[in-house]
């Protein structure tokens, strides 16, 4: 791969304006639309809420105090418990169903990922909603709970219900880098390892795990930083009660106009993810050095 | 049969998982009831209501606008992008920048987008929609085309070149017919991006003129209705000739494999 961009480097001939030409327009959007919409976040964090909307000064610490108040501080650990949570389950879903399609034949592999990507491209609201029909107390999940003398139960509007509204959502997002992990495990490990008398749990634990764990912490990640920052499941799914950072965000923005305290919300979102990206980046470090 | 049925059932369950919820949406979509819940009967009846809902209509009008206009700016900035990172700057500082919109948080982009249209004076609109929305797309568009452009073959390009082409002339009928596949696909999936997308949409929208998937989020807060279904129905449908037809025409699964390794 990098010997190829090299020498392409070296053998395209198209000059340095032509270069200069196609690459500026591109990163000078990203840089207009993202970079300065991100900084903008952060120097927020650090201002004072204006009497009508917007910013003013001073310079301020206080909303990132302000963020240790038990009331926001709760709201906070239990965004992460849940987004912990619901990417806890979709690795033990995503997991195993990784290492089926790994075994399948490369036609089928191909059409097997299709299958488990395409609802990830389908409108989020539209399968969120979904839940809310098979959940209700008047709806399926209940009715058959009745039919056999248990029902009828309430599933909405609980804290399992977002739980398993963010594991739904996001689960096809752990499941392809993990696939891309295990395909290029060789096969030989695993065959030396059972050959050598191990069982089906110690080949796991010994094998499987550590040499795909970049591609179980990327899933993870993938699933993890979305359901973190989410309000419209815990909003539909849980109710007016069940609060996440994301709801706590989008009404600093939208209802209580507090900018500065919704950016500095953000702005904890984006140091949780920081932290845990290097920390992936210092596993994936790690298994290289075993796998060498 | 039975121990190969077995050791493929962790697939089946996540199957199950992913499309029981939008077989039950699709299935309740041709309910007769008023209510949106219990089936009495079969009909067609909520399709063409869809038609006399003016909330939907014109969501659906912003909708189809702002992913069109999405879909131009993602397609040419996100392969010029693709030509950047993969030939002309290829560094890991900007593979990361340009991978970002797809790991971020959306509602980071999505506050961030709204301070800065606020600042700047920038009125909501479709067109601050088509903005935004364009960094994920031109994000999307850059990772399946520059696959695409690391497997094409260097020499043709020569070629073209040692024959006397401009970079120009060897760009429009060697480079481009080589990667259309991949810009076609690209193309497909920012429109299925911009035509689901929700939350950077509900921050940068103008409230007199909603997306559709806003439209789906007020109605869906009060209650479901019977419309709701028959739409999630159609957008479902939409959505999935789109994917697929992308991944027929550039073998999607194959970047989205480069693309998370």
């Amino acid at each position: 791969m990098t010997s190829r961009t090299s020498a392409g480097v070296r053998r395209h001939g198209d000059g340095p304006l032509l270069r200069a030409l196609a690459s500026v327009p591109a990163l000078t959007y990203l840089v207009i639309l993202m970079a300065i919409p991100l900084a903008l976040v952060i120097a927020y964090a650090f201002l004072t809420a204006g009497r009508f909307g917007g910013v003013q000064g001073p310079v301020t610490l206080d909303n990132i105090t302000r963020m240790f108040q038990p009331l926001y501080l709760e709201i906070l650990v239990s965004s992460v418990v849940n987004a912990g949570i619901a990417t806890a389950f979709a690795f033990l879903i995503g997991f195993p169903a990784a290492l089926v399609i790994t075994r399948l034949s490369p036609t089928w592999q191909t059409a097997a990922l299709v299958a488990v990507v395409l609802p990830f491209w389908t409108n989020f609201l539209i399968r969120t909603y979904a839940w809310i029909v098979l959940l209700n107390r008047e709806g399926f999940l209940s009715d058959g709970l009745e039919l056999v003398g248990l029902g009828p139960v309430e599933f909405l509007y609980t804290r399992q219900a977002i739980i398993l509204g963010l594991t739904y959502a996001y689960i096809p997002l752990m499941v392809l880098p993990i696939y891309a992990s295990l395909q290029r495990l060789d096969p030989q490990l695993l065959e030396a390892a059972q050959n050598l008398g191990a069982g089906p749990w110690r080949r796991f634990r010994t094998v499987l795990l550590p040499l795909t764990l970049p591609g179980i912490i990327t899933g993870c990640l993938f699933v993890f930083i979305p359901s973190l920052g989410n309000f419209v499941i815990p909003e539909l799914l849980g109710g007016g009660n069940s609060q996440m950072i994301g709801n706590l965000i989008r009404d600093q923005f939208l209802k209580s106009r507090d900018w500065p305290f919704g950016s500095a919300l953000s702005l904890m979102v984006l140091a949780l993810l920081v932290i845990i990206v290097m920390l992936q980046a210092s596993a994936s470090r790690r298994t290289r050095k075993w796998g060498a | 049969m039975m121990t190969r049925a077995l050791r493929t059932t962790p697939l089946w369950i996540l199957y199950a998982f992913l499309y029981i919820p939008i077989a039950v949406v699709v299935f309740m979509s041709f309910n007769a009831s008023d209510s949106p819940y219990t089936w009495t009967g079969f009909s067609l009846q909520w399709y063409p209501a869809l038609l006399q809902d003016a909330d939907i209509m014109g969501g659906l009008r912003t909708t189809l606008i702002v992913a069109v206009g999405t879909t131009i700016i993602s397609v040419i900035l996100g392969t010029l992008l693709a030509f950047a990172l993969e030939r002309y700057f290829p560094s890991r500082f900007l593979d990361a920048a340009a991978a970002a919109p797809a790991v971020m948080p959306d509602i980071m982009l999505a506050v961030g987008l709204l301070a800065f249209y606020t600042l700047v004076g920038f009125t909501l609109g479709p067109v601050s929609v088509i903005l935004a929305h364009s960094v994920f797309g031109i994000a999307f568009v850059a990772a399946v085309v520059r696959v695409r452009l690391s497997g094409l073959d260097p020499s043709l390009e020569e070629a073209s070149r040692d024959l006397g082409a401009s970079s120009l002339k060897t760009f429009w009928s060697v480079t481009l017919p080589g990667i259309r596949p991949a810009i076609l696909a690209g193309a497909l999936l920012a429109f299925t991006l911009s035509l689901d997308e929700f939350t950077v949409a509900y921050f940068t929208a103008s409230p007199a003129d909603p997306t559709l998937p806003i439209v789906i989020y007020s109605s869906v807060r009060f209650g479901v209705t019977p419309q709701v279904n028959a739409l999630a129905t159609l957008l479902l449908l939409v959505s999935f000739v789109a994917v697929l037809l992308a991944q027929r025409t550039a073998r999607l699964s194959d970047s989205l494999r480069g693309r998370n390794t």
